[in-house]
């Protein structure tokens, strides 16, 4: 009868792939984020439909930084991928170097964004479209802030011989919310700078 | 294959072998101590931490509110002043509904779910720490503020522009925002443990189909919190912004729109209520049976029902966004809510009322509590209904009917069963009964206390009588019925009282109980009483819904669990990981060891809070990046597994 049961066969130990419960947190922890820019964007969207004078500019938001930064993100997102895939055949040189050139293009994302800012002929107080836009990718910000410290830390970690093939659950969490800071700018370009063009 | 580091075939061994039992004492005990206290991540001492914690709030809010019936208790009166009312009702609500009614719940779930899974501890045991000490910390954030000038005052849904700066210069909303962020990290936190515990870390043969219902209704409202409460962060940080930062997000004059607090609000308010109620209704499922001396009549039909009022919900939303428009959507917020909950609600009466009338009712106290809920569902449900018929509701909206009907529906929905499955799980927690007899006289008098408080106040309200003032002229006929309602409060308070004293009591001087006092079938009640740290010695094997009414009921198919051997599981702290849907494991995890960085990093953003309030932005900048410092040393990983070694120290974690 004890031969029926099914936990006598050899199991792995620990954490791997994405029996990882950091895996399924992760996931988690993307859900409710997710959540979170979209009452975002429903307040944004909620107030373009409802107010009168919201403040949204006469011409649509220029694309001249932010289009080629969005590339910038999505280059970043691929580069990863492209890491993790070397990785999973041992090639620990090759997932080093595509973190490191996430982390460089996160952080040019950062930089072109506070131009960006800087740009701006409104402040966060002036009216309801300046509060959002700030503090809608002022929140993206921050969350491209934490994937950027995030890959930093995988990255030492990567030096430092921590991850191997098969052993590596925190670097594909960490790309997997990578991967959603991107989406979600994705969403937020989509909103703030192409949508203005079709009013 | 061989074992390696990597891979094991896990060892068989019985239950009671005293070697593996000291060998997972070692792995899995807290130390004794102040230090070992603070550091634990043990579900168990977690799990009644909430408890505690959140009866402790349930006695502050119970303060509030009986000066509040003092002050009521006859016309004309002022032991309060008009602003002190205000602040008395506003965070009696906000206690109650916020620091009470969930984390209550979350105790027992806590404390129960590995139990009741078959499993050593929740799936991110240090998360699981974290919630609790924000949860604390931001209950007493919000406390704060009477030391600083004075509580929020604007009601616990905190309308804007009742709470904008230019009507409402002091710093109560402030801390009542800041607060309610921290909250919800708390709670986002908690339910992302549960649903990913749910999912992952049960015994072998725990399949979905065989969950107690109290995890269905646990689970549900984790999955309706985990998607609802950022909207209501979110809308108080932007009502923070509004207030210190000078945003325009509630501001007519600067394009926005002081209606998108509602919407903000509501959307978060209505899986909410569903959040705090669910598991409430999951405790008397589970209990009733018990007493009964059979299982639940229509497991499925209530486990699916359970889940489908979330989704429901959420629908009631987009319907009243795009149908009803504002107003009724504002003003009928708790009658729509009973309105939809009747559909699970009828499932589960149903159920409740065939379980008792087919099973052999057993006496006991928790019996007693449980069986009142559903006598109280009923009537709570009755006046939910007449609210949700519009031109009633147009009568009634603002007027003590609301009070005495949302109170039917929270006190009869949580409190009762949750005072219930105290003296239900209250052995299993600590090893003794508590008193029967004082348990009798502790029912009736909050049964009839609470009757008497609130029964009344559906005739004051329907004798026009509005609610949140804070007096009344004599002569409206509302006299008598207020003198009657403050009675049954204090009445109610008395019963709170003999509660606590028969709590206190029985600690000391109680039956022991044994292993299953009351003869129950899941696999909380398979361990001694109180349960080992490590829970089980092997882990169990499950074949069934009641593992332990195997023997008596033939009709639940021919499954045998198998509790008597299993896997010891005792190189490290482990635990099976098992497939979603079957529970065939999968993996054998890893679990952490007890750690200091919860703590620490409840206290940096509890300090952050602080700092927002105190607009000290240095002050925030450094908690950031201690913030960050934390998280590090939280996450940092174990070195390369080194091929070489079989198993490593017990303090390596992988997750
Ligand atoms: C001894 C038990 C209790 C008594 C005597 C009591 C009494 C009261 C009173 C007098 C009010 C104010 C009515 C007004 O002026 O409009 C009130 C409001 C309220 N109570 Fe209770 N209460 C009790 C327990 C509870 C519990 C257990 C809960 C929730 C789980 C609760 C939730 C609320 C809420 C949400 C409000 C509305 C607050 C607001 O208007 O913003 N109460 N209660």
């Amino acid at each position: 009868m004890i031969d029926t049961i099914s936990f006598r066969r050899n199991l792995p130990v620990g954490a791997v792939g994405h029996r990882a419960l950091g895996w399924w947190g992760m996931w988690m922890l993307i859900a409710t984020e997710a959540a979170l820019f979209a009452y975002l964007l429903f307040s944004y969207f909620y107030l373009l439909s409802q107010s009168q004078n919201i403040g949204l500019p006469a011409t649509p938001p220029s694309l001249r930084l932010a289009l080629p930064n969005t590339f910038i993100l999505i280059g970043s997102s691929l580069i990863l991928w492209w890491g993790e895939r070397g990785m999973r055949r041992g090639r620990m040189m090759r997932q080093l170097a595509a973190l490191g050139l996430a982390l460089a293009l996160g952080v040019i994302f950062m930089a072109v964004q506070g131009e960006e800012w800087r740009n701006k002929t409104f402040s966060i107080t002036e009216h309801a479209y300046g509060s959002l836009y700030f503090t809608v990718t002022g929140f993206h910000m921050l969350h491209v802030l934490g994937g950027a410290l995030m890959l930093a830390a995988l990255f030492v970690w990567t030096a430092l011989g921590h991850f191997n093939a098969e052993r590596n659950a925190p670097i594909t969490i960490g790309a997997l919310y990578w991967h959603f800071v991107d989406a979600v700018w994705l969403t937020i370009f989509g909103s703030f700078y192409l949508y203005p063009y079709l009013l | 294959m061989k074992d390696t580091y990597d891979n094991r075939t896990p060892a068989l061994s019985p239950a009671d072998d005293p070697a593996n039992a000291a060998r997972l004492r070692q792995l899995w005990e807290t130390p004794p101590g102040l230090r070992g206290q603070l550091a634990t991540v043990d579900h168990k001492i977690i799990g009644i931490r909430y408890l505690v914690t959140a009866f402790l709030f349930l006695v502050l809010g119970g303060l509030e509110a009986l000066m509040m019936r003092l002050q009521l208790a006859h016309a004309d009166q002022h032991l309060l002043s008009p602003a002190q009312y205000n602040q008395m009702f506003s965070m009696h609500g906000i206690t109650m509904i916020f620091l009470y009614a969930l984390p209550v719940l979350s105790g027992f779930s806590n404390y129960l779910w590995p139990l009741l899974l078959g499993s050593r501890d929740m799936a991110f045991p240090r998360l699981n720490a974290f919630s609790y000490w924000i949860y604390l910390f931001s209950g007493i954030f919000i406390y704060t503020s009477f030391l600083a000038g004075g509580g929020p005052d604007s009601g616990w849904f905190n309308y804007v522009p009742y709470t904008a700066l230019n009507y409402n210069p002091g710093q109560g909303i402030d801390f009542y925002a800041l607060g309610m962020i921290l909250f919800g990290i708390s709670t986002t936190a908690g339910s992302i443990n549960f649903i990913v515990t749910v999912f992952r870390t049960r015994a072998p043969g725990m399949s979905l189909n065989r969950l107690p219902i109290l995890i269905w209704g646990t689970l549900t409202a984790s999955l309706g919190n985990l998607l609802a409460v950022p909207a209501v962060s979110l809308a108080f940080f932007m009502l923070w912004m509004d207030r210190r930062i000078g945003t325009r997000f509630f501001d007519e004059g600067g394009g926005g729109d002081p209606l998108l607090w509602q919407h903000l609000f509501w959307m978060f308010g209505h899986p909410w209520v569903y959040a705090i109620v669910l598991p409430a209704m999951g405790i008397v499922s589970d209990g009733l049976p018990t007493f009964c001396r059979r299982p639940l009549v229509g497991y499925t039909p209530v486990a699916l029902s359970t889940v489908a009022t979330m989704f429901i919900g959420f629908g009631v939303w987009v319907h009243h966004m795009f149908a009803t428009g504002l107003p009724a959507l504002s003003m009928s917020f708790f009658s729509a809510a009973s309105f939809i909950i009747v559909i699970p609600s009828a499932v589960a009466v149903f159920a409740w009322i065939a379980t008792i009338w087919l099973g052999r009712p057993v006496f006991k106290v928790p019996f007693l509590f449980f069986a009142s809920f559903v006598l109280l569902f009923v009537i709570g449900g009755v006046s939910g209904f007449m609210t949700a018929a519009v031109p009633l509701d147009w009568q009634l909206t603002d007027t003590y009917f609301i009070v005495a009907h949302l109170h039917y529906v929270l006190l009869g929905i949580n409190v009762f069963p949750v005072i219930g499955g105290v003296y239900f799980w209250f052995p299993k927690m600590t090893g003794r009964l508590l008193d029967e007899r004082l348990g009798r006289w502790n029912f009736w008098t909050l049964f009839i206390g609470f009757n008497l408080a609130f029964f009344p106040m559906h005739i004051s309200g329907l004798l026009g009588m509005p609610r949140r003032v804070y007096t009344y002229p004599a002569g409206y006929g509302w006299d008598t019925l207020n003198f009657i309602t403050t009675l049954g409060a204090f009445l109610f308070a008395a019963g709170v009282l003999l509660f606590v004293f028969n709590v206190a009591l029985s600690l000391r001087r109680g039956e022991i109980a044994g292993p299953n006092p009351w003869y129950a079938s899941t696999l909380e009640w398979a361990v001694s009483s109180p349960p080992p740290p490590y829970n089980f010695a092997v882990i169990p094997t499950v074949a069934s819904r009641h593992p332990l009414w195997e023997t008596h009921l033939p009709e639940e198919g021919s499954g045998r669990s198998i509790l008597d051997q299993g896997a010891p599981l005792a190189e490290a702290r482990e635990t099976f990981g098992v497939t979603a849907l079957d529970g065939e494991p999968d993996v054998i995890l890893r679990m952490p060891t007890d750690s200091w960085t919860p703590l620490v990093m409840a206290l940096l953003l509890t300090a952050l809070g602080y700092g927002a309030l105190l607009r000290n932005w240095a002050l925030c900048g450094w908690v950031s990046v201690g913030v960050v410092g934390c998280l590090l040393v939280w996450l940092w990983p174990p070195a390369a597994p080194a091929k070489t070694l079989k198993y490593r120290t017990m303090d390596v974690r992988y997750d």
